[in-house]
């Protein structure tokens, strides 16, 4: 099946070598020849010395999900030698460092090896173990460049770009580039049957991680202040949206700042700011991961029931606990759809892509305005660190930030007396002030019991009429958070349910399916509260298989929650392992399921 | 039990401030804190401070985390904002309504429990972070809202009602403060009305963290022989270290005129000082002249 346009490539290193940017440099570059691409990178929780992977999908038709066993192997990491060729296909390559033997032991007869002296070619053009260090990543890459034939004119207008003002390190980059390619060519039959040909499907493109797209999402939704602390993998998120406050929210006249970042002592203290924030009539955020969520927990019940609005973006990775930090997973979905104590729901966003994590950001300030209660954007690793190819992202000039009811100076100087929790629409929402605003819009924010007048009270009665008006104000969030994705077929009796960054490998996964004579219907929950084509969905089909990456079946417990469907009818598909889902998971997965191609 | 609503009394007498204001509008809530408890003085003394200080009461954001000391937001300025925040967090919720707007006046006031155990690490943060604010610690060195356990301010030997004498070291909230570089740190009485109202008019002025610790003793858990936050124990150690009095920092007022003319010139509290200057030949020795001018 691989060949042309079509196929894999995996770069085994050591971490702190300085190999992401080689292999960011031929991803890229693959990129730039028109040609569908995704990398991806498998990366330990430290800094140097521990064993790092670069997965890179080459396909024409436009497939992105990771995809196993690999067709090419880069092996320069001798200390995962025995790990690494057993993930290359049958009649796949290995390439090496020949510099020093590969012992017999492990190869195996049925690859072809391609043995390179890295070590060799380094320590010959280069001098200092740095600079040998950098330059035989770019080795490794001029190799593969000949091998899989990537144009070395786009190559070389990379470099130029990166290292237009450092003369000096343009001109050894092109030296390794060039020993690499050269050696291959010499040595080797040059480019190998799976090879690159140019097309002219990136256009209108671009290569994008999540968390940056998430952060400009949050510059365009209006968001002026953020507040974090630094855990993986969401760090990245409020550094992005820094560097875009710094050059877009700087008034250019005053030099006055029109933003506010706060770097937190804690999680706790970064939802705090968030709260008080959005308390005083800011669009505000704060990015966390799973450790994160577990601590603000107390904070999200406050603002919950206290009605005021925060955007909390959960880059998920494994756990439980400090788990695996550097891999992904979506473990935390019944963990925030219930975060805090006593009966709470909160709205959920789940993009599926760097593009969805530009629109549901600013979706999710809408969502949190409009309803007066804290929002999740909830990502993963795989979306937010990883490059994904996107369609060029799109702005709605039109667009105008949806405050919600909020009542200025003009409105309550027109009233006899404002009452904060009294609601007179179907939606529940009650309009909220802020303070400094006007003298009669004045109240107590709290999160003790109270009254729809906004007194403080025991009072049975009073108290539930609050908490029963929230339940129906976040019910109906379900119609404000984006509905589903969805995708019939005809004839289909089955369908399969699913989130997140599962759609690339599901639905490639579902194409393999028909292609061999099942057909299953799909949908991907885009919201929480579950919007009514979700219930419909379930409804109208026999059988639905739940594909997540966690162990627990997290979605698919919510969905028998919160429809009602017996669980008999809700088959499962977990994969939790830490890698994001690949579509061999998926056919395999669903086959599982129903034993087997159907006669 | 529901709050109670405080009847308005307005008096014609009363004094009115710039604002034509009186010291009722700074009300809040009837407190339902136990009848003496020092943090109902410390919330006199806040009503007097803001009411002298000329603050629009509704551009007040009152805030406060969890314990006796955090009700108290509602016993003041009605016409403010206020909110309850969490346990201990209380300068989380300040910084971020802090930077979302920097036009208002900020008070936290919290309590010993809240700032000095569970929300140690937030009071640091917030003084590291210098947040504009006015942040009054209540110390009676006792948890009184679950009745009567020590707090982390409580003083070695000192004894709970039931007898029992604390062990661990305090802390002391004023050195924690100086140690972290806090800008404004300051510490006083409850029972000392004319000392601590100057101090908040100066906190309220203070353009970052002004760190008030005011001992205020409770009534029910911590006012008896052996304790050290009772008020005859705090009146029989205390020392005051200053006359303090608040001068609001103004510009210096200059005029120029001729000998023999008049010159009223308005002083920065509203009042009006009459000058007259003597003739450039007025004999400075006849007293009979002297006594004619007195007038």
């Amino acid at each position: 099946m691989s060949g042309v346009n079509d196929f894999t490539v995996k770069i085994g290193t050591v971490n702190g070598t300085g190999s992401a940017s080689a292999n960011g440099l031929l991803m890229q570059a693959i990129f730039r020849m028109g040609i569908p691409v995704v990398g991806k990178n498998v990366f330990p929780s430290n800094i140097q010395g521990l064993p790092t992977w670069y997965e890179i999908r080459v396909n024409k038709d436009g497939y992105t999900a990771r995809s196993a066993p690999f067709d090419l192997f880069v092996a320069m990491n001798t200390g995962t030698y025995s790990r690494d060729i057993a993930e290359i296909r049958e009649g796949g390559w290995l390439v090496y460092d020949s510099s020093w033997p590969l012992p017999k032991s492990r190869l195996r007869d049925d690859i072809s090896v391609i043995g390179i002296p890295f070590g060799d070619q380094v320590v010959e053009a280069f001098s200092g173990d740095r600079e040998r260090t950098l330059m035989k990543n770019i080795v490794y890459a001029g190799a593969l460049a000949a091998l899989i034939d990537i144009d070395m004119d786009v190559i070389h207008e990379m470099l130029n770009e990166k290292f237009s003002r450092k003369k000096h390190l343009l001109e050894s980059n092109f030296k390794a580039i060039r020993l690499g390619y050269d050696y291959a060519k010499e040595h080797y039959d040059c480019p190998l049957p799976i090879r690159l040909e140019r097309l002219d499907k990136t256009r209108d493109h671009i290569l994008i991680d999540g968390n940056t797209a998430a952060a400009l999402g949050c510059l365009y939704a209006g968001a002026t202040v953020g507040a974090w602390y630094p855990i993986t993998p969401a760090s990245s998120l409020m550094e992005n949206f820094k560097a875009f406050c710094e050059q877009y929210r700087v008034d250019k006249k005053t030099g006055e700042k029109n933003y506010f970042i706060v770097q937190a002592e804690d999680e706790l203290a970064a939802a705090g700011i968030a709260i008080g924030a959005g308390w005083m009539g800011a669009r505000s955020f704060t990015p966390t991961a799973g450790p994160g969520i577990s601590l603000m927990n107390e904070f999200i019940g406050l603002a919950y029931y206290a009605e005021i609005p925060a955007v909390f973006i959960d880059v998920q990775r494994t756990g439980p606990s400090t788990g695996m930090p550097t891999r992904t997973q979506q473990s935390d979905l019944l963990s925030i759809a219930f975060a805090s104590h006593g009966d709470t729901k909160h709205p959920m966003l789940f993009p599926s892509s760097p593009e969805e994590c530009f629109h549901m950001a600013v979706a999710a300030f809408d969502v949190a305005e409009q309803y007066q209660t804290p929002v999740f954007l909830v990502t993963d690793l795989d979306i937010g660190m990883n490059d994904w190819m996107c369609p060029r992202l799109k702005w709605d000039d039109s667009y105008r930030p949806n405050r919600g009811k909020v009542l200025g100076a003009e409105e309550l100087s027109k009233m006899e007396k404002y009452f904060r929790y009294l609601s007179t629409t179907p939606d529940g929402v009650a309009a909220r002030t802020l303070p400094g605003v006007h003298p009669r819009g004045s109240y107590f924010t709290r999160g003790s019991g109270h009254n729809k007048l906004g007194g403080y009270t025991e009072d049975s009665a009073e108290y539930q009429e609050v908490v029963d008006r929230i339940a129906r104000k976040i019910m109906h969030a379900a119609d404000a958070v984006p509905a589903p994705e969805i995708a019939l077929h005809e004839g289909a009796t089955i369908g399969v349910i699913t989130l997140g960054g599962c759609r690339g490998a599901v639905l490639e996964g579902l194409d393999r399916l028909r292609e061999r004579g099942v057909t299953l219907d799909y949908l991907r929950v885009r919201g929480f509260p579950f919007a009514a084509s979700v219930h419909e969905f379930i409804a109208e089909h026999e059988k639905c298989i739940v594909i997540e990456q966690n162990r627990d079946g997290q979605l698919r417990s919510l969905l028998i929650l919160e429809t009602g469907v017996p669980s008999e009818k809700m088959e499962s598909i977990r994969e939790y392992g830490g890698l994001p889902l690949s579509t061999d998971q998926v056919v395999d997965g669903v086959l599982g399921v129903l034993g087997g191609v159907p006669a | 039990m529901t709050s109670i609503t405080k009847p308005k009394v307005q008096h014609p007498s009363n004094r009115k401030n710039a604002l034509g204001l009186t010291r009722r509008d700074y009300e809040g809530s009837m407190s339902t804190l136990c009848a003496g408890c020092g943090h109902d003085s410390v919330t006199a003394a806040l009503i007097e401070a803001f009411w002298r200080g000329d603050v629009e009461p509704y551009r007040v954001a009152k805030l406060s985390g969890i314990g006796c000391s955090s009700k108290t937001t509602a016993y003041f300025i009605n016409e403010g904002h206020g909110i309850n925040a969490v346990h201990g967090r209380m300068p989380a919720v300040a910084t971020g309504a802090n930077a979302a707007n920097r036009a208002l006046h900020y008070v936290g006031i919290s309590g010993d429990g809240d700032s000095l155990s569970i929300g140690l690490g937030q009071l640091c943060h917030a003084i590291r972070r210098n947040v504009r604010m006015l942040y009054v610690l209540e110390n009676n060195g006792v948890y009184g809202l679950t009745k009567g356990q020590f707090s982390a301010s409580a003083d070695v030997g000192s004894k709970s009602k039931r007898g029992e004498p604390n062990l661990q070291q305090p802390i002391d909230p004023v050195l924690l403060a100086l140690s972290l570089g806090a800008t404004f740190v300051a510490r006083s009485f409850s029972g000392d009305k004319a000392q601590l109202v100057p101090i908040f008019e100066a906190g309220l002025k203070h353009s970052g963290f002004a760190f008030i610790d005011v001992i205020s003793p409770c009534v029910t858990f911590n006012d008896h022989e052996a304790s050290t936050k009772s008020y005859l124990y705090t009146r029989q150690h205390y020392h005051e270290i200053a006359s303090v009095d608040f001068v609001p920092l103004t510009r210096e007022i200059k005029t120029d005129y001729a000998p023999g003319e008049r010159r009223s010139v308005q002083m920065h509290d509203g009042s009006t000082v009459h000058f007259r200057k003597l003739e450039k030949d007025y004999d400075t020795r006849n007293r009979a002249l002297a006594m004619q001018r007195g007038g």
